[in-house]
């Protein structure tokens, strides 16, 4: 049982801080504050070769797998949540496409979902078909060479920037989940506009749009798998993706707990240091035991993943775990800081607000639990 | 590959005496120079030997004039109009075979960036060891050797080092740390003359141009001092007093947040949570408070001085030096001493 | 245009905290590095094989943990990583280190530009690149802050106290870089990965090299260090007294240049 990062590992790891630290950190407070899409940073991230872990290298991938997907992810999330969920929700449509795609379609989507910089979104959720997938409404009915995508999704991150998407629809409504689809959108397709722009609590640098489809014509060739195959491509997709967010909420959470020890060693009251209070140190002892739970499940998700063995559950508890771990940090990290917490001059509220999300998207909480639930019960 | 070695076991008893090399480019004599000499001072009357200052050029009346004051016994101008302008390999051929002619035991050299080019060449040339950056140098009361104290490990760990079995034995030193030299009076020093040997040849790297200081950009973050204002000055005129005494000892302006918030200067200059944080020797806050968002910034220098009308203000229990007062009648005072100071050591 | 750039394995000397009580320093735990001056040397390098095609070779000379920041400079796009390793190389001053280094450039033969940086953080001495020079015989220009190389001449921007000296050079020639020279790239993810899954690192021993041992190791040195220790600073705070302005700030003064701060 081998708990050590390869040498590559760890180096990927210190050049997602380096990174982190020179482009992500002097941006978080104020793309926070605008709400604007860190497209600058995102073009960066391809060019260092971050959008591409997971893309073998014959598909100009960078190659690495999930581990360096939770590394890097979970590095940037230390200083800026919205960075991190922008690009590990970017790196769900390269997955599909690599599952499921044709040949032809990894050869035209992948490369440019690595280096050449090419931003993609995953559009499930409806306003009607958020944890109950099955109401899926959007319908995308054959028409010759066509399939045409009548409907309307909603809270898709990075929908409004994205260059492709793959959108979930009915081919066939009288099957209900067994006539859902998967198929590639490109971003200016007739018929396809982005409608409200989402004013969020937190990650707000990460773009959360409805989208909207009117008689959008997509070509036949567009069609991920086959006929019928979306539901399950679906829950593949985020079967992988809960790690991402798990990565994320560790990463915020790692984040909340560094600039805690930072604070308590400089601050003074009463005459000493805050790392002289008992009650103090307890918490920072419960925060580091929860970041270390948090941290191994994750990569141990990711490792089961990798190695094709079945990971649904302990998908679902990394998520789950780091989620409700990221709230509690954060929340007793601003707590340590007193008045300096809740002020903007210091990270952590927007930390405590980049962290609520992790509990709700990618699957709530309680759907995790019940997934969970099912697998331990079975 | 024809070249020097060291340990050669050669008779050390045949090197004699300290020699600095002075350091004078473009008219312009280095203050280190005289620091060299000062220091050279003290070891060669520990030694009991002489002391020798090397300047190099071409015509350098003035340099030489003014050194001619100090306390050595002989000055030696290596004169060639090859030696006009700085060049390694010019530097090093002259040298090399003055040294290898005159033998001292002791070569002393200033840490600048000219210094530090020229030495190792110099001791991989001569065939000895050269000690970089030194802060104290000292003689070995046991064997007359020379022992070289300097930093290491980015400051972290002082090492003494010593070169036993070769000769001459080389430091470059660390400007602003050694005591000048004394003036003795007008001219007293010897000066000698040499002629070396140099030809266009022998220097392989040309100089096309020499460009004049630039105008300096914000860097406090390898800022050694950083004098910085706060709420304190009042007014935004204030900030002209902080950049005199930070121009006076060669540091970096720098800002608590409440001035940059009101427009007083600009955000470059912040220090603190917001702001940039700043690693240097030494940090002077003026009318700063000391609020943890400040301290965030700065709490990683080296020494911390305060000035502060307010005895309770939070800075004082973080500085190494405090002074409770008007920074108005403070700093000016600050900066008429200093000067007064830098003068008479200038001209002592 | 071939560059060979000379650089060094270092502890990260900003995070290296001393023990108060025993007076030394604590190096567990402290992540090594490649020497920040190295890392612009090489992507001065990197640089010029960008514009003008070439190969750049790093070469250390370490213990087998180097090897790691030779993998990392591979990441960064180096072409060809060789390790200088042999036991009678430990305790080697900049002279012995110079002349080994010689050597093994020697061996790899004709270049045309060799990057060192200025001084490692941990040594401090800056002497290791002009010393090698000199061995090779070759011209050198330190504290270079920018290069290009024009009709087979090497231009640089050498930093001075009082103004910068543009220097012109005919290759071969040594350059040492300081910071301001570049912002060393970051590695890319697929070129981390291959560097250590795809490329090769060459050891070379004294057996592979020609060197005069009398010149290199602990005895070779000219230099020993005679004694070490950490300087260990109590903090005090002292509010200075005095009865006006002036005198206060004279005490102040007094204190500061007793430090050696002004």
């Amino acid at each position: 049982m081998n708990f050590d990062f390869s040498d590559a590992q760890k180096m990927i790891r210190q050049t997602a801080q380096e990174f982190t630290e020179r482009y992500v950190a002097p941006l978080a407070a104020e793309l926070d504050q605008t709400g604007e899409f860190p497209r600058e940073t995102f073009g960066r991230m391809a060019a260092h070769g971050f959008t591409g872990i997971g893309i073998p290298e014959e598909y100009g991938g960078s190659g690495g797998s999930d581990i360096e997907k939770v590394i890097v992810v979970s590095e940037l999330a230390k200083k800026c949540g919205a960075t991190a969920a922008t690009l590990s929700i970017h790196m769900i449509f390269p997955a599909v496409i690599l599952k499921f795609g044709s040949e032809e379609q990894k050869k035209k989507y992948l490369p440019a979902m690595a280096d050449g910089g090419k931003i993609s979104a995953f559009a499930l959720t409806e306003p009607n078909a958020g944890s109950d997938a099955a109401a899926v409404k959007t319908t995308a009915l054959k028409d010759g060479d066509h399939y045409i995508l009548n409907g309307t999704k909603c809270f898709i991150t990075g929908g409004g920037q994205a260059d492709h998407l793959v959108v979930f629809a009915l081919t066939d409504p009288s099957k209900g989940l067994k006539g859902l689809s998967a198929l590639v959108v490109d971003k200016g397709m007739p018929g396809f506009s982005i409608g409200k722009i989402e004013d969020k609590m937190g990650i707000r640098a990460s773009e959360t749009v409805e989208l909207i489809f009117d008689n959008c014509r997509v070509p036949a060739e567009n069609l991920v798998g086959k006929e019928g195959a979306g539901f399950k491509i679906a829950m593949t997709a985020l079967d992988g993706a809960r790690i991402g967010v798990a990565a994320q909420a560790l990463g915020i959470a790692e984040g909340a707990l560094e600039e805690t020890v930072k604070y308590m060693k400089e601050r003074v009251q009463f005459g000493k240091p805050l790392t002289a209070l008992q009650g103090l140190n307890w918490y920072v002892a419960e925060m580091a035991t929860k970041i270390e739970c948090a941290r191994w499940m994750t990569y141990r998700a990711a490792t089961l993943k990798i190695k094709g063995e079945p990971y649904t559950k302990e998908a679902a508890m990394a998520k789950y775990n780091a989620s409700e771990t990221a709230l509690f940090v954060t929340n007793l990290a601003l707590q340590i800081h007193g008045g300096y917490g809740y002020m903007k001059d210091y990270p952590l509220e927007r930390m405590m607000r980049d962290a609520k999300i992790t509990q709700i998207y990618e699957g709530t909480s309680e759907i995790h639990k019940v997934v969970i639930a099912r697998e331990v019960l079975k | 590959m024809k070249r020097a070695k060291v340990n050669q076991g050669g008779d050390l008893q045949e090197y004699k005496d300290v020699y600095v090399i002075g350091e004078c480019l473009d008219g312009r004599l280095h203050p280190v120079t005289l620091e060299l000499m000062g220091e050279g001072r003290k070891l060669a009357n520990q030694l009991k030997r002489h002391l020798g200052v090397i300047l190099l050029g071409d015509d350098m009346d003035e340099a030489l004039e003014h050194l001619q004051d100090y306390d050595t016994d002989v000055i030696y101008h290596l004169k060639h109009p090859l030696l006009k302008d700085f060049s390694t390999e010019g530097y090093v051929k002259v040298l090399n075979d003055f040294i290898r002619g005159n033998k001292p035991e002791i070569l002393l050299i200033g840490a600048t960036s000219f210094g530090r080019d020229i030495a190792p060449r110099l001791a991989g040339r001569l065939g000895t060891g050269l000690t970089a950056d030194c802060t104290k140098l000292e003689i070995d009361p046991a064997d007359g050797k020379l022992l070289q104290t300097r930093p290491a490990f980015g400051g972290n760990l002082m090492a003494t080092i010593i070169c036993p079995k070769n000769r001459p034995q080389m430091s470059t030193v660390r400007p602003g740390v050694m005591e000048r030299a004394h003036k003795l009076g007008e001219g007293k020093a010897h000066l000698v003359t040499v002629i070396p040997e140099l030809d266009a040849e022998d220097i392989r790297v040309a100089l096309v141009e020499k460009k004049p200081p630039a105008k300096k950009q914000v860097n406090l973050i390898d800022a050694r001092v950083v004098v910085s204002g706060g709420r304190g000055l009042k007014t935004p005129e204030g900030f002209r007093l902080i950049e005199d005494l930070a121009d006076v000892l060669g540091g970096e302006v720098g800002s608590s947040r409440a001035c940059v918030d009101a427009g007083w200067i600009s955000h470059a200059h912040q220090v603190g949570q917001t702001g940039t944080t700043v690693r240097p020797e030494i940090y002077i806050a003026c009318g700063i408070s000391g609020a943890i968002q400040h301290l965030a910034g700065m709490s990683e220098a080296d020494y911390v001085v305060a000035i502060n009308k307010d005895p309770e203000a939070p800075i004082f229990k973080v500085c190494d030096y405090g002074i409770v007062g008007d920074l108005y009648e403070i700093l000016p005072a600050m900066i008429e001493d200093y000067r007064k100071r830098k003068e008479e050591a200038d001209h002592a | 245009m071939n560059s060979i750039v000379c650089i060094k394995q270092v502890p990260n000397t900003n995070e290296v905290r001393i023990n108060q009580e025993t007076g030394t320093l604590i190096r567990d735990g402290v992540p090594s590095i490649i020497n920040p001056d190295d890392k612009n040397a090489i992507e001065g390098a990197l640089k010029i094989k960008e514009e003008l095609g070439g190969t750049v070779t790093v070469i250390t000379m370490g213990p087998e943990q180097a090897k790691a920041a030779l993998r990392e400079a591979m990441a960064m796009g180096a072409d060809r990583a060789i390790l200088l390793s042999d036991r009678a190389f430990a305790g080697s001053d900049t002279w012995a280190t110079a002349t080994i280094l010689a050597a093994a450039l020697e061996k790899i033969g004709e270049t045309d530009l060799i990057f060192c940086g200025r001084q490692a953080i941990d040594g401090d001495t800056a002497q290791v690149g002009p010393e090698l020079a000199e061995f090779l015989d070759i011209p050198q220009v330190t504290y270079a802050k920018e290069v290009s190389v024009e009709k087979g001449r090497v231009r640089v921007t050498r930093y001075g106290e009082f103004g910068d000296y543009i220097m012109e050079a005919r290759m071969p020639v040594m350059l040492t870089a300081i910071r301001e020279l570049n912002e060393p790239r970051l590695p890319h993810v697929r070129n981390i990965i291959g560097a250590w899954e795809k490329k090769e690192i060459e050891v070379w021993t004294m057996e592979d090299l020609t060197i005069d041992p009398t010149q290199i190791g602990l005895k070779g040195s000219p230099t020993n260090v005679f004694r070490s220790f950490v300087p260990v600073r109590e903090k005090q705070s002292e509010i200075i007294q005095g009865n006006t302005p002036r005198e206060k700030a004279a005490l102040l003064l007094d204190r500061l240049s007793s430090q050696k701060l002004v």
